[in-house]
């Protein structure tokens, strides 16, 4: 597993930074320099295996399921880019500590910073593609993080989201690629596809595959036409620039086409893909750079633009392009790196990036100045340089290319980006250091500390010491990453000279220099020129492409989500009507075979009833209370259906029910408005009714084929054992509490809860904003009477006779009609009556049993009767009865299932009369103005929990 | 040891009987009960998913009725885990809820407690009628949980929410009674034994009756276009109560993966895949609907809950593809989203009650209290939302479009999925960059500050973020897991037996 650590510590070693924030800066830099040099430690020590021809592997499961594993490899490539991510950020650490501002937290700086660096390494060390796109969105997300690090500052935070969306959106598409490419090649691991590359590129899914990695690949790497997001990245801090934005992260998407190379390369759609879209970034970005003014903005766009020649040399399909590749971006690393934080240092001494306001520095600053101009020149290209050694093998590889039969295009082309990469150079260098000072410094600029400056001077060496012995200094690194790339046999030998005599790629070299050095003579021209093209706003564009994506979801979503209640209902009824009739359609039907009964006049009559009074609804619905006895019509007739059909417990329930919420529907309509809110427009009204009356219909049908059919059920046994296996006689009753008492357990906790609903939230209104509402209402006339005498007498006299008949349906229940739900109904009737006769004070006085506690006890009753037959070792609810004599009534029989009801029945009164009496509560509190009501002492609610909305606008969509 | 397979029901049903019966008015002590009772039940819970994974499937009959003319509870690996799954969750709202939240009202912990009443008894019953018992359990529960603390908004967006949901229940009756008249049962098992046998002239009852039955279940998963009820809900329901809330669209999704793969499978005629055309573009289409919203939010809670819509999207995607691999990823995919989706709940309370009159809007407001782990938790909360390496949700999608390459609908999920992840991205680092970063210099006095219990608060979304992480580490033996109740659920002939008698199922029985 060492392998796999030298991703790792980087990443565990990112909690260490920000432990030792109160100890000096230095010592959080130290911490944030050993989990690297361990690491670099780590790689070294693996380095002659590497440099031997070995491969390390390390390999661990993670997913198998999706072919993803902790597999991590060690080759040339992955070597010689692991060296540069370790090496850099090292160099990196030490400039940033002296870089960052004191008020700049600088352990989370390092903590991010380490966090990019292992998933940057783990980047170049997998072994798994989905391992590779783990870390890859893993940098995408500790770049955000970076980019943003100054995030008072809205270019960060807006150039941090811009690099997310395009690198991640990226990496999503990568993701899909790696998934199709790992089909195409029968596996997830890299070191199996890269042997398995003549199958990938005659699978069907390379194509798709390729243009997948390819989204990636160029979106990391800031390939035209997703280069913008590079530049507005560099409103991270300077080291950031240098290190993610210049030598590694956007490496990554160039390693990650070096990585694939066997397996991808080598087709026409390589090429004309990834050499054509080089060759245009490497264009525009040296274009663009020309004529910026910030120092980090040329610096981006030329990076841009070299990230553009090595995609270019990739995609060539050759090995001598690919060493040419490797070399550049070995080079690239070093005095790009070397510049960015050389014009850091200049922002850091003189608080300006802007090249018009710059000039003369290399008098005030020598140091900065040398290494600048040296890294400079090697950006241009100059000979002795190292940068002058990798353009001309690129110059050499492109005059090969030919692009439809043309030899010369590419050549062309490649010649004018070096032209053009000559010419910023040059202005970048000469505008910053030489010239006349353009401004007047308060403080004169002078020399950094040495701990700026020093990491530059580290990078400057390898850029004339590779510039003047290649062969010896990079050659072996080299040649090992291309063979690792191309493989040791698609490798021409690599030969790093200064000199290769007299060849195109010096001729066309020399024409560049000599093109450049005119262009910068005629700059004024060409500026005003190209201020007349039309030049696209990158940023512009893409802000305009994110608002319009966004005011358009809102549109949408809006839209959408209306919080209109009558048309959410419509779309789902319209739903279930299609799916309902594409299922009813989607089968055989034939009508039931039932005889139809024949129509008497009392079921005529009760049809003419109901009829009407469903007719009368839909007209008069607006008041409310004809609405209400209009809907216990409905219900009166469905209890007389119910003892047409010889079901007498229905019926009695069914009425009970129907009282209990009368009464409920009453008390409430005392509080609201005598008629409802008018609606708008006939034609919604017929659309709505046309929905509604088809969604009638529809029931209407199905109920009657359901009804018109003969089939067996499981109640054939229910009847049977009701007796033997049940103990009564009634069985209905005997379902409910026994062979579907679980049922009913749920349906007395459904009635509890919505007690405890209603209790909860009047107890709310009982107080605050609500509450003074309440009091300012005063519906309606207020009754002459309240507590009317007769009234009062008659429920105090009904009380006893109610509940004794409560407790004889209770106790019949279980052989005749009856049973804890009616029982309970009843008894909830009798006593809310009391409620409304005597008032509620009245009568919560007299009460001994609180509802709260009689709901509680009946569900634990009902609870505790099923886990009773626990003791006997057997399942809940399991019923047992036996027949006892007692002195004055004979035989009697005791069920347990009657303690079951007793909850039930427990349950069912204390639900009703919490629920009632509370409503009940609430309207006399609107008729007493001004008094608190007792149960006021709750804590008071949260200061802004409930933000106040005006009532016509949904709660959805408002805030904003 | 199958006496414990009640407990799930039975204990959270007797603690809320008892907190009503005896402590109604002391919440100190309620909460105190409340959490040793969700502990109680996550113990339970682990050692019912120790006893399922064996790949026995285990029936439980109530009342000692033989099936299918009592009611059976079933534990199979299915059931197990999505048990586990509410019960971790559980605990953690109920310790964050005892934070303050609880206070603002009256019956939060007996309601929450009969809330977990439903959802566990409609993950274990093997009864369709005793299904809709649950369902009513968890809608009247929720639907108080979701007042709690009271208001206008809340109680304008109750009223949508029951009323839809109400809608749903009376659907639920329809297409149960639809069933029965064809078939005279009501048992899962005995239904799926039954419903090949459906006489031709009865096919299109059945099939009616089959297709409503997984609209209702639609409707509870919040599937596009039946989602309405969600959004204005979940943003408007206190915030624990919307974290707890994460698990009851998934229990939507679970009775359709469950009448889908024993009542409506292969072998069942004329109703055999019956709901397979109608779920995948329906889940795409809420894929959409999700991700716009994300975008679109202008409150973080309005972001959470389309991030929730859209995670029942991918959730439905691997739902609906119906195989072994789908099930698994959709296993996977529902721990997942449920946690994930839950800390960011819990997040958007507590930067909403930092915020003083910004609360959660996504507008420029002074710096809030504890913004350094408060931002730190969003990050890693948007991670694995949206779906990020190296959190749970990026496994979670990478095994989704594993799973729908063989479908035919593969290229639209693969588009679809990562075309609106795109979206969520996009939607999260807007979000968390305007009520984190953006900030203006502070008012005296404006910003809320740090409330007392803070830390434990914090402390339960760090768990629940901890736990994605973990399920991402430990998504080797997970899938793997995921796999074998997969293979369980494809494979209903061991339900059946189990239920009905015969054979006991043979442990990792395959199709």
């Amino acid at each position: 597993m060492t392998l796999a650590l030298i991703a790792l510590i980087p990443l565990l070693g990112a909690c260490l930074p920000p432990l030792t924030t109160r100890s000096s800066r230095t010592v959080t830099a130290w911490a944030a320099a050993a989990p690297t040099l361990l690491a670099l430690l780590i790689l070294a020590a693996q380095a002659p295996a590497v440099f031997g021809g070995e491969v390390v592997r390390t390999s661990a499961e993670w997913v198998p399921r999706i072919g993803l594993s902790f597999s991590f490899m060690l080759d040339g490539l992955g070597l010689f880019f692991a060296g540069l991510i370790l090496g850099i950020g090292l160099l990196i650490i030490a400039y940033a500590r002296h870089y960052l501002g004191r008020r700049d937290p600088i352990g989370r700086f390092y903590a991010y910073l380490l966090l990019f660096q292992g998933a940057m390494v783990g980047i170049v060390l997998s072994d798994n593609i989905l391992l590779l796109v783990v870390f890859w969105e893993l940098t995408s997300l500790s770049s955000f993080l970076l980019i943003g690090y100054w995030n008072h500052l809205p270019e960060g935070r807006q150039g941090a989201r811009m690099a997310l969306v395009v690198t991640g959106g990226g990496g999503l598409a990568l993701l899909a690629g790696m998934l199709l490419l790992g089909q195409a090649a029968g596996s997830h691991e890299l070191s199996e596809i890269l042997a398995r590359g003549e199958e990938v590129r005659a699978s069907p899914l390379y194509m798709p595959a390729l243009l997948l990695v390819l989204l990636g690949a160029f979106t990391k790497s800031a390939q035209f036409p997703f280069h913008f997001w590079l530049p507005h990245a560099m409103a991270a801090p300077t080291p950031v620039s240098a290190y993610l934005h210049s030598a590694t992260m956007v490496k990554a998407g160039v390693f990650l086409l070096a990585r694939l190379w066997p397996a991808l390369a080598g087709t026409d759609a390589w090429f004309v893909l990834v050499s054509l879209t080089g060759l245009a970034t490497m264009l525009v970005g040296a274009w663009i750079a020309l004529f910026k003014d910030d120092l980090k903005a040329i610096l981006a766009y030329s990076t841009v633009s070299h990230l553009g020649m090595m995609t270019m040399l990739l995609g060539f399909n050759t090995g001598i392009a690919v060493i040419a590749a490797v070399f550049h971006i070995l080079n690239h690393a070093t005095f790009k790196a070397a510049l960015f934080m050389s014009a850091g240092i200049v922002d850091h001494e003189t608080h300006t990036r802007d090249i018009r306001k710059l000039g003369g520095l290399y008098w005030l600053m020598p140091v900065t100045g040398t290494l600048a101009l040296i890294a400079g020149a090697s950006m241009a290209g100059v000979p002795l340089l190292n940068g002058f050694l990798s353009k001309e093998m690129m110059l050499d590889a492109a005059a090969e290319a030919t692009l439809a039969g043309n030899g010369w295009v590419v050549a062309t082309l490649a010649t004018l980006a070096a032209l053009l990469s000559v010419a910023y150079s040059a202005r970048f260098v000469f505008g910053t250091f030489f010239g006349r000072p353009r401004t007047a410094f308060e403080h004169p600029p002078h020399e950094p500390p040495p701990g700026l400056w020093l990491p530059v001077a580290v990078l400057v060496v390898p850029v004339v010491a590779i510039g003047l012995l290649p062969g010896p200094l990079a050659g072996p690194i080299v040649e090992m990453t291309a063979a690792a790339v191309a493989g040791p046999a698609g490798l021409p030998p690599v030969k790093l000279t200064l000199w290769h005599g007299i060849t195109p790629a010096l001729v066309m070299s020399v024409a560049a220099f000599a093109g450049a050095a005119l262009l910068l003579l005629l700059i004024h021209h060409v500026e005003r020129a190209r201020l007349r093209l039309w030049r696209p706003e990158a940023k512009a564009m893409f802000d305009a492409t994110v608002a319009a994506a966004v005011a358009g979801a809102r549109r949408l979503s809006g839209g959408l989500h209306t919080g209109s209640l009558p048309r959410d209902l419509g779309v789902i009824v319209l739903a279930i009507l299609a799916v309902g009739l594409a299922g009813f359609l989607g089968a055989t039907h034939a009508p039931g075979a039932r005889e139809v009964q024949p129509t008497g006049i009392p079921a005529l009559a009760a049809w003419v009833i109901l009829v009407a009074a469903c007719a009368g609804l839909a007209v008069a619905h607006r008041n409310r209370l004809l609405t209400l006895i209009l809907t216990s019509v409905v219900g009166l007739i469905v209890s007389l259906a119910f003892l047409q059909f010889s079901a007498p417990d229905l019926a009695m329930t069914q009425i009970s029910v129907e009282v209990v919420t009368t009464i409920l529907l009453l008390l409430a309509l005392n509080l609201l408005p005598k008629t409802t809110p008018a609606e708008p427009g006939t034609a919604r009204k017929l659309r709505d009714g046309a929905i509604a009356a088809a969604a009638g219909l529809g029931a209407a049908a199905l109920a009657f084929a359901a009804m018109t059919r003969d089939f067996e059920t499981i109640s054939t046994y229910h009847i049977e054992q009701s007796k033997p296996g049940g103990g009564g006689t009634n069985v209905v009753n005997v379902i409910l509490v026994d062979f579907r008492g679980f049922d009913t357990f749920g349906e007395i906790i459904v009635l509890g809860i919505a007690a405890l609903a209603i209790h909860a939230l009047l107890a709310t209104a009982l107080r605050g904003a609500a509450a003074r509402r309440l009091d300012a209402m005063r519906m309606g006339e207020v009754s002459g009477d309240a507590h009317p005498l007769m009234l009062v007498v008659a429920t105090r006299v009904l009380l006893p006779l109610a509940l004794t008949l409560a407790a004889y349906i209770f106790l019949r229940g279980h052989n005749q009609p009856g049973g804890g739900f009616i029982a309970g109904l009843i008894a909830a009737i009798a006593l809310i009556m009391q409620y409304m006769a005597s008032g509620h004070a009245w009568a919560a006085a007299r009460a001994r049993l609180q509802p709260l506690t009689m709901i509680g006890a009946g569900v634990l009753i009902a609870g505790l009767t099923g886990m009773g037959s626990w003791a006997f070792g057997r399942p809940f609810l399991t019923s047992t009865f036996g027949y006892f004599h007692l002195p004055i009534a004979g035989e009697v029989e005791l069920a347990s299932a009657m303690a079951f009801d007793l909850g039930v029945f427990l349950t069912v009164v204390g639900a009703v009369v919490l629920a009632l009496s509370h409503i009940a509560r609430v309207e006399q509190r609107a008729e007493r103005s001004g008094h608190a009501p007792e149960d006021a002492a709750l804590p008071p609610g949260p200061p802004t929990a409930a933000p106040r909305i005006g009532l016509r606008t949904p709660a959805y969509g408002r805030e904003d | 040891m199958t006496g414990w397979i009640v407990l799930p029901i039975v204990l959270p049903a007797a603690v809320a009987a008892f907190l009503l019966l005896a402590l109604s008015r002391d919440l100190q002590r309620q909460r105190i009960v409340s959490a040793t009772a969700s502990l109680l039940l996550l113990a339970i819970a682990v050692h019912l998913q120790a006893l399922a994974s064996d790949g026995v499937t285990r029936p439980y009959f109530v009342g000692a009725w033989p099936a299918p003319f009592g009611i059976t509870l079933v534990l199979d690996g299915l059931s197990a885990t999505l048990v586990l799954l509410n019960a971790a969750l559980a605990a953690a709202v109920v310790i964050y809820a005892a934070g303050g939240w609880d206070a603002r009202g009256r019956h939060f912990h007996p309601m929450f407690h009969f809330l977990m009443m439903g959802v566990n008894g409609a993950f274990l019953t093997g009864d369709v009628f005793n299904l809709f018992v649950f369902f009513e359990v968890m809608l009247i529960a929720s639907y108080g949980l979701m007042l709690h603390g009271g208001g206008a908004p809340r109680l304008r967006a109750g009223f949508h929410y029951v009323a839809i949901n109400l809608t749903g229940s009376t659907l639920f009756l329809f297409a149960v009674s639809l069933i029965y008249a064809v078939t005279g049962t009501l048992n899962m098992a005995d239904l799926a034994v039954k419903i090949p046998a459906v006489r031709p002239e009865d096919a299109a009852l059945l099939r009616t009756g089959g297709l409503l039955l997984i609209v209702v279940f639609a409707i509870k998963a919040a599937l596009a276009p039946l989602h309405w009820w969600l959004p204005n809900a979940y943003a408007a329901a206190p915030g624990p109560s919307a974290a707890v809330f994460m698990i009851m669209t998934k229990i939507g999704a679970y009775a359709i993966l469950r009448v889908s793969t024993l009542i409506f499978g292969p072998e069942a005629g004329a109703v055999a895949g019956l709901a397979a055309p109608w779920i995948l573009p329906a889940a795409l289409l809420t894929l959409g609907i999700g991700a716009a919203g994300v975008l679109a939010g202008r409150r973080l809670v309005d972001i959470a809950c389309f991030a929730a819509l859209w995670s029942m999207g991918s959730l439905l995607v691997a739902v609906g593809l119906l195989d072994g691999p789908g099930i698994s990823a959709a296993l996977y995919y529902t721990v997942h989203s449920t946690l994930a989706g839950a800390a960011l709940f819990l997040l958007a309370d507590l930067v909403a009650e930092r915020r003083g009159r910004w609360r959660d809007r996504l507008a420029m407001a002074p710096p809030i209290a504890q913004a350094l782990p408060l931002s730190a938790m969003f990050f890693v909360a948007a991670i694995a939302v949206a779906g990020l390496p190296p959190l749970s949700g990026f496994l979670g999608k990478v095994l989704i479009l594993d799973a729908a390459r063989a479908s035919a609908w593969g290229v639209w999920v693969w588009a679809v999925l990562l075309g609106t992840s795109l979206v969520v991205i996009l939607g999260f680092s807007r979000a968390g960059s305007a009520l984190f970063w953006k900030t203006r210099p502070a008012e005296a006095g404006a910003a809320g500050a740090a409330e007392a219990r803070a830390g434990l608060r914090l402390g339960v979304v760090g768990v629940l973020l901890g736990a994605t992480l973990l399920l991402s580490v430990f998504a080797g033996p997970l899938t793997r897991g995921f796999d074998a109740v997969a293979a369980q659920v494809l494979a209903p002939s061991g339900y059946v037996a189990a239920v009905l008698g015969g054979a006991p199922a043979a442990p990792g029985m395959r199709r």
